[in-house]
């Protein structure tokens, strides 16, 4: 009753005595441990997971406790694995603990914030005039226009209310559309695969607007693009516990126990179970604790290091000794067979174009597609054969394309690997050689620009007569590494130890790597996968990936695996981890996301080429085609600049562009009318008339513009946004640091395709809108800022690719505060959308331009020469030399009606992914009884998805991976083209139909299905190439084959036919800001590194107190002690990093883990959190991304052709960012600017 | 008027305090279990806390085992003992005035560390500067009360206070009457110590009733609490009660009868 009264036990305390008095045994009141049980007490535990852009996707118990979330621990109940597996759990580390930090932290956005003087003019207009009015009469003033645009950064945001900005925001994407397009509205949101239904939410709401949806794994530089080269694949990569399957295990470039933390323990327990391990780093990286042996190269000469161990692997295990396996694998499972045509040139020859049926004549018996099959050498009757699988097969007929030796008649092949042998004709070959460019950072070898080796040909007769040299890409192959195959000649080595490109002696000078240990790893690797039928496997990073020439890299790592057959088994192969995920179930999430039930297609734009247009930044460009191009380049004019690159790309229909046309596409089709043609028609000629530009040749045009943009699940200023400073500049029109002058002020203006302005525009945007919980870097520049649910307030779907379970997010609570999800964000700004529209726009006829798409039939577009029809080369034909063009109809009043119901699209096309198409009516009609129908409206009849989990529903209903009737139709699909019975990975779970309340009682296994290259099983882990090698189905590349050799003329003439050794770019960076402000302490340049870290969630968040608390508490930057020494620091210093793209400011960590010459910091560290200003742009110091700056690579670009076809996140330019060098220093003064604002036009600000 | 007022401050305001005092106290320990506590900042910062507290403690301990002593014994016990009031006003001279310095030095040492310690003084509440400001007020009415003292070292403005002292305990509102011409100093140096009394239960200053004194007799070094408080238990020391599933168990063939 009273504690006081039960404390009043002084005769009746003690009770009994035990151990000879030692103890007493009382009666106390023990009503006290109440709390302690109570601390621990719960009222309901939760599923959900972390949506932020790391693949661990672990799923999580979320306590709730008197209706708020309290703590979070790791869910144990993944399913079982096989008997010789160990368990996935536990999965899950600290940064996803600390998660509830979030729900109740000074850092949540808890209303819809906006900025003060945007609302102030909002209301003023407002009470005068209808809302789109009002939006006009805002931004056709430019004083009023700026008044908001240029205080982006410097705080002034108010609250509002949902009604007041849905209107607003709605508002200004239909003056968008109605005065400039739609397509002028732009959305950013990256990795769907962590919360799909978010994404789907703001994309759906895009697409069904007419509006673009930007990639994020090309623009992030996790994109490899050597992976779609290779494979037509953009990643297919092993499960985490198909490590616990491999023999020996190279980790290259990652940080297994860092960055795939959940993951990491099968590394471990594989290496208890004997498989031995090296780990490639430049620094001591936690992960090297792991390894057997640590090589660590000088950073960015990865390449180097592998081609070395290549020429081990053809040496030992393919030259001088064959080992059946791998023979057998090179002949099925590479394009080694094929024949490539030799090109004179100056008495020698350089390897051309791969040989096609069409070019033999009587095309080889082929008369489908024969420009697109390629040929080779049947070993038993020596005669040109054009085996099945090849790109041709796939398109046009049915049942030959597949890996079966045969060839398109049914004749059993068995293709020969090299034409050597008796008397084979020998021919001189040149090979480009790029090794003595480096700068003076790396190492410069002196071997000539052009290496001559001798390698076995073949004369042959073409259709039109013509005598051609043809060699195999094996035997090119092995003359590119260089070995000596006793054919004569120079440039070849026999021993490891003579100084030849690209033996282990050449390697050690470059990499700085001892000989002896790579030429250990490579026959460790090797002879691993010859005693185990390839499983050996390559853990790869962005450690390697984020370079500029990342793809020679990532070719000499793959060309290892292929030599040793590890591609396609269990426990071998690539397994790239690098911000990569896995949308299992994309086919089902593809109509959602992009409105294809209602119209099709969608606005897709590569983020690279766009924000590298429309930041500005290449009227930065420092780097010239001249100094990345071969020295056997083909003919021709090579020298432009990479945006004039880029904007013939995308007139050739290689890559999309957005905005798309000068003029408003929503008026095109009356302009069609008015002129009596058809939209497509008219287009085509109103281009060539100049009636119609495209917008990419004038990306400051303020016609050309981006107006309005969506940020969702993202943190783009920063975190990802490369050449932040120029975001700043140009895109938003904010406070900058950009130090350097554009081409105009240098007099270096390059580009002919496109326009020159000599006054660059500053604050394209007219409205930026950032939807997050959290007052990210991304917010603060925002002018809307809407605060969403968090991760514990949703309901969602999550995959991931290192592991094959799909699993919920789920809302524990309410969104607290104001916040809603982003589904009901989407679908409150789709209803305002609907009631405002009918005051500019109705029903509405959209002209969209398409890039040619890879897996549909128009990816075989432009077999042989590249040729534009702007310069009168060939003419434009829509989807096949220019974009393909369609006509949309958009139904703007009706778009919510649209949004919340699934189209009538997905009944009468059906449903596909990856060049397979199956019907789903049965699956809609299933939807509909279970979601319900709209009962009227102009939805009438169709299922309903009002919700988060009806959207969900939708996904896994329409998904082969979760839908196991659909798996099944999926492969019947599939069986037609290759002509073999695959409903056999699916048949045992047809009956099996995954729902959300499934998976919120347990993460489920997936489905196999044709999407992926892997199937789940009992008796395999997932592991990418499994089904091409053992199921036999090509891999969607030209010759069907892993591509070692890459033909097309942009690729040859950038010299990357073959993987070969280019040394980092001179982004020249440096001159011009050393020395320009000194402050009285030592300047020193170093190399600028940006990996993921500890401290922070995965690459996206480093606001969270608790991760502060155990690191430093804001930004640093790693360096070693012997660059400390040299520039005077001593370790938590305060230093400038700086080059002339911008400055930031961070404490030092000197650290005997840093390899000298190299200055690591780790990404993302918000400038919001302890920064102060920097002494050279007298802003606040940046974020990582102030010091670099988007340089496009035109290889990147290519386009309709095969694998090198356009696909969203699939192909296209990579913002690389490895390549740059910075000058670090001491501060002098630490200024916090906690002072006014420092012009007289931003103090209003403040207020 | 005066009177009055001297009425209200030593008659009544006394009864005022003392029964904030111990109902507060009560009342706080039966319903804000949590907040019963020294709220000690140590983990905060260990800085001037080991000087601070210690001499502060060992200081307010003899001035309270001094002022609890000399004011309540009756003055028929000194006279029986032979103690006379000059001894006894030289006696708490001495000792108060020493004590009074060592606990003067420990509370200044504790204000400036949680005024200044920007740390500290982030996670205090007002009670907390508060109570200290306000002791360190009264230590120093304190002190300065010696040198009114040593101006009457016979005593007799002494035994004043320990007739009002005693007179206020035995109930006798009257006993105002016998601080009414005291030195001003004394009063304040009363009204601020029974003001001391009066926020008591609404500071840290609550941790003195739990002063752990008990540990000094206790037996045993194993403490084992039963689950039955406040009942005997039965002889044998302890059985966890045996939980349901185990009692639904059906009985083993052997056991049936």
């Amino acid at each position: 009753m009273s504690h006081f009264l039960d404390r009043l036990a002084f005769f009746k305390k003690n009770v009994d005595q035990f151990s000879n008095g030692h103890g007493v045994v009382t009666n106390e009141d023990r009503s006290w441990e109440e709390g302690y049980r109570k601390r621990w007490q719960h009222d309901k535990i939760v599923r959900s997971t972390h949506g932020v852009n790391c693949t661990g996707s672990c799923s999580w118990k979320i306590y709730v406790k008197g209706g708020i979330v309290t703590w979070e621990t790791q869910q144990t109940d993944y399913p079982r694995t096989r008997p010789d597996l160990p368990n996935h759990e536990p999965r899950g580390c600290a940064r996803g603990a600390s998660y509830s930090w979030y729900l109740y932290s000074g850092a949540r956005v808890k209303y819809p914030m906006i900025r003060g003087r945007l609302l102030r003019c909002w209301r003023a207009a407002r009470a005068e005039m209808t809302p789109v009015a009002a939006w006009a009469s805002i931004v056709e003033d430019e004083a009023k226009r700026k008044s908001y645009t240029s205080i982006r950064g410097h705080g002034g945001f108010v609250r509002a209310t949902w009604d007041e900005v849905n209107e607003l925001i709605a508002a200004a994407n239909a003056y968008t559309a109605r005065k400039h397009g739609p397509d002028r509205v732009i959305g950013f949101s990256p990795i769907p695969a962590m919360s799909m239904v978010s994404y789907a939410a703001g994309s759906r709401y895009l697409s069904l607007l007419g509006g673009v949806c930007m990639s994020f794994y090309d623009w992030y530089c996790d994109l490899p693009p050597a992976s779609p080269q290779t494979w037509g694949e953009q990643t297919d990569v092993p499960e985490s516990a198909d490590w616990y399957n491999a023999g020996f295990i190279i980790v290259w470039g990652s940080n297994v126990p860092q960055t795939r933390t959940p993951d990491a323990h099968f590394y471990t327990e594989v290496r208890y179970k004997g498989a031995k391990s090296a780990v490639v780093s430049p620094d001591y990286a936690e992960a090297t604790k792991f390894a057997d042996i640590w090589l660590n190269p000088k950073q960015g000469t990865d390449a180097a290091l592998a081609l070395a161990m290549g020429h081990v692997i053809l040496r030992e295990y393919h030259l001088d000794r064959q080992v059946a396996y791998f023979d057998d694998y090179a002949r099925r499972y590479s394009d080694r067979p094929f024949l490539v045509r030799l090109a004179e040139r100056d008495g020698r020859f350089v390897p051309e174009r791969l040989l096609r049926a069409s070019e033999i004549a009587g095309c080889l018996g082929e008369s489908n597609n024969p420009d697109w099959k390629t040929v080779a050498i049947d070993e038993a009757t020596d005669a040109l054969v054009a085996p099945r699988g090849s790109i041709g097969y796939r398109w046009g007929e049915s049942a030959k394309w597949n890996l079966e030796e045969k060839d398109g008649q049914g004749r059993e092949t068995r293709l020969k690997l090299t034409l050597a042998g008796d008397g084979a004709e020998i021919a001189a070959v040149d090979f480009p050689y790029f090794g003595g460019r480096a700068t003076e950072h790396f190492v410069a070898t002196q071997h000539g620009e052009i290496l001559t080796r001798n390698v076995p040909v073949r004369m042959i007769e073409t259709a039109d007569g013509k005598q051609v040299k043809v060699a195999t890409v094996n035997d090119l192959l092995m003359a590119n590494y260089g070995l000596d195959r006793g054919f004569g000649g120079e440039n070849v080595a026999s021993s490891y130890d003579d100084d030849a490109p690209f033996t282990p002696a050449w390697a050690e000078r470059i990499t700085g790597v001892k000989r002896d240990a790579i030429i250990t790893v490579a026959r460790e690797f090797a002879t691993n996968a010859e005693k185990t039928n390839g499983r050996s496997m390559i853990i790869i990073g962005a450690g390697m990936n984020h370079w500029y020439h990342m793809d020679m890299g990532y070719r000499g790592v793959i060309n290892l695996l292929v030599f040793c057959g590890a591609i396609g088994q269990s426990g071998g192969g690539w397994s790239h981890y690098v911000g990569q995920e896995k949308l299992r179930p994309q086919t089902g999430w593809t109509p959602l996301a992009f409105a294809l039930d209602w119209a099709r297609p969608p606005r897709h734009q590569n983020s690279t080429s766009f924000f590298y247009a429309h930041t500005d930044q290449w009227r930065y460009e420092t780097l010239t085609a001249a100094e990345i191009l071969s020295p056997t380049a083909p003919e021709g004019d090579w020298s432009q600049s990479f945006i004039d690159y880029n904007v013939r790309a995308e007139r050739m229909g290689w890559l999309p562009s957005a905005p798309q046309l000068k003029q408003n596409p929503l008026d095109i089709a009356k302009r069609a009318q008015a002129a009596g043609l058809e939209p497509r028609d008219y287009v085509v000629k109103a281009l060539q008339s100049g009636e119609l530009e495209l917008a990419c040749h004038d990306p400051d045009d303020p016609a050309n513009w981006p107006r309005n943009m969506f940020v969702w699940r993202s943190n783009l200023l920063g975190s990802s946004g490369k050449g932040h400073e120029y975001f700043l500049k140009h895109l938003l029109g904010a406070t900058h640091g950009v130090m350097g002058k554009d081409l105009g002020a240098e007099g270096a203006v390059r580009n002919k395709e496109v326009v020159w302005r000599d006054e660059a525009p500053e604050g394209k945007l007219d409205l930026l809108v950032t939807l997050d919980f959290r007052m990210s870097t991304t917010c603060v520049y925002s002018d809307i800022v809407l605060p969403t649910a968090t991760w514990y307030e949703k309901n969602d779907l999550n995959t991931s690719d290192m592991h094959p379970f799909i699993h919920p997010l789920s809302a524990a609570v309410d969104p607290a505060w104001e916040a809603r999800s982003d589904w009901d964000i989407y679908k409150g700004l789709a209803k305002s959308f609907s009631e405002i529209a009918p005051e500019v726009l109705g029903v509405e006829k959209d002209v969209v331009l398409t890039p040619i798409q890879h897996d549909t039939p128009g990816e075989i577009a432009q077999a042989f020469d590249v040729a534009d029809w702007k310069r009168g080369e060939i003419e434009p034909i829509p989807g096949r030399t220019m974009p393909a063009i369609s006509v949309v109809t958009r139904d703007y009043p009706n778009l919510h009606a649209r949004f919340t119901a699934l189209g009538p699209l997905m009944t009468e096309i059906g449903n596909g992914g990856k060049g397979i198409a199956w019907k789903t009516a049965h699956e809609v009609e299933a939807l509909g009884a279970l979601n319900g129908v709209h009962a009227d409206g102009a939805a009438k009849g169709l299922p309903k998805i009002e919700t988060d989990i009806d959207a969900s529903e939708v996904i896994l209903m329409l998904a082969p991976e979760t839908n196991g009737e659909v798996a099944v139709k999926a492969w019947q699909a599939l069986a037609k083209a290759t002509g073999r019975d695959h409903a056999h990975l699916a048949i045992p779970k047809e009956d099996e139909k995954i729902r959300f309340r499934d998976i919120q009682a347990q993460p489920r296994k997936i489905i196999s299905s044709p999407t992926w290259s892997g199937i789940e099983s009992e008796k395999v882990c997932y592991s990418a190439g499994y089904t091409n090698v053992h199921e036999l189905i090509p891999w969607r590349t030209l010759t069907g084959r892993q591509q070692l050799y890459q033909d097309h003329l942009w690729m040859r003439a950038f010299g990357e036919g073959f993987v070969t050794w280019k040394p980092p770019v001179d982004l020249k960076t440096i001159p011009g800001v050393k020395g320009l402000r000194p402050n009285g302490h030592k300047e020193i340049v170093l190399n600028f590194l940006t990996p993921h870290q500890k401290w922070g969630i995965h690459s996206t968040y480093t606001d969270n107190l608790l991760m502060l608390t155990l690191n430093r508490g804001g930004p640093v930057v790693w360096i070693s002690e012997t660059d400390a020494k040299v520039a005077g620091l001593v370790d938590n210093d305060w230093v400038e990093v700086f080059n002339i793209n911008g400055a930031l400011t961070a404490r030092v960590v000197v650290s005997q883990r840093i390899k000298p010459g190299m200055m690591l910091m780790y990404h993302a560290q918000e400038k919001i959190i302890n920064t102060p200003g920097s002494e050279m742009t007298g802003n606040r110091g940046g974020i990582h991304n102030s010091v670099t700056r988007t340089v496009l690579k035109p290889t990147h670009m290519i386009g309709g052709y095969a694998q090198q076809s356009y696909g969203f996140n699939y192909y296209g330019t990579v913002g690389s960012n490895r390549d740059e060098f910075i000058v670090v220093r001491k501060m002098a003064t630490i200024d916090w600017l906690e002072g006014p604002l420092p012009s007289e036009a931003l103090k209003e600000a403040a207020e | 008027m005066a009177n009055t007022l001297n009425y209200a401050l030593f008659g009544w305001y006394p009864y005022l305090c003392l029964t904030v005092f111990l109902l507060g106290s009560l009342v706080r320990f039966d319903r804000e279990q949590y907040t019963w506590k020294t709220g000690s900042s140590q983990l905060l910062r260990r800085r001037q806390l080991r000087w601070g507290s210690n001499l502060f403690h060992v200081g307010i301990l003899a001035i309270f085992a001094g002022h609890f002593v000399g004011l309540l014994t009756p003055i028929w016990i000194f006279d029986a003992l032979g103690v006379t009031h000059t001894f006894k006003q030289g006696l708490a001279i001495v000792v108060g005035g020493v004590a009074g310095v060592l606990c003067f030095i420990g509370v200044s040492l504790l204000a400036h560390r949680r005024l200044f310690d920007a740390r500290i003084r982030n996670t205090s509440s007002f009670g907390d500067i508060a109570i200290l400001l306000l002791l360190w007020l009264q230590l120093t009415l304190g002190l300065s009360t010696i040198f009114v003292s040593l101006g009457h070292m016979d005593g007799h403005e002494m035994v004043k206070f320990m007739n009002w002292a005693q007179g206020v305990l035995t109930l006798q509102p009257s006993a105002a009457a016998y601080v009414a011409d005291v030195h001003p100093i004394f009063k304040a140096h009363l009204i601020l110590g029974m003001t001391v009394f009066l926020v008591f239960p609404f500071t840290r200053l609550v941790h003195v009733w739990s002063a752990p004194v008990w540990y000094l007799g206790r037996p045993g070094y194993q403490v084992v609490r039963t689950r039955f408080a406040g009942r005997r238990p039965s002889a044998a020391p302890y059985h966890a009660p045996i939980p349901a599933a185990a009692r639904a168990l059906p009985a083993s063939p052997r056991s049936k009868s």
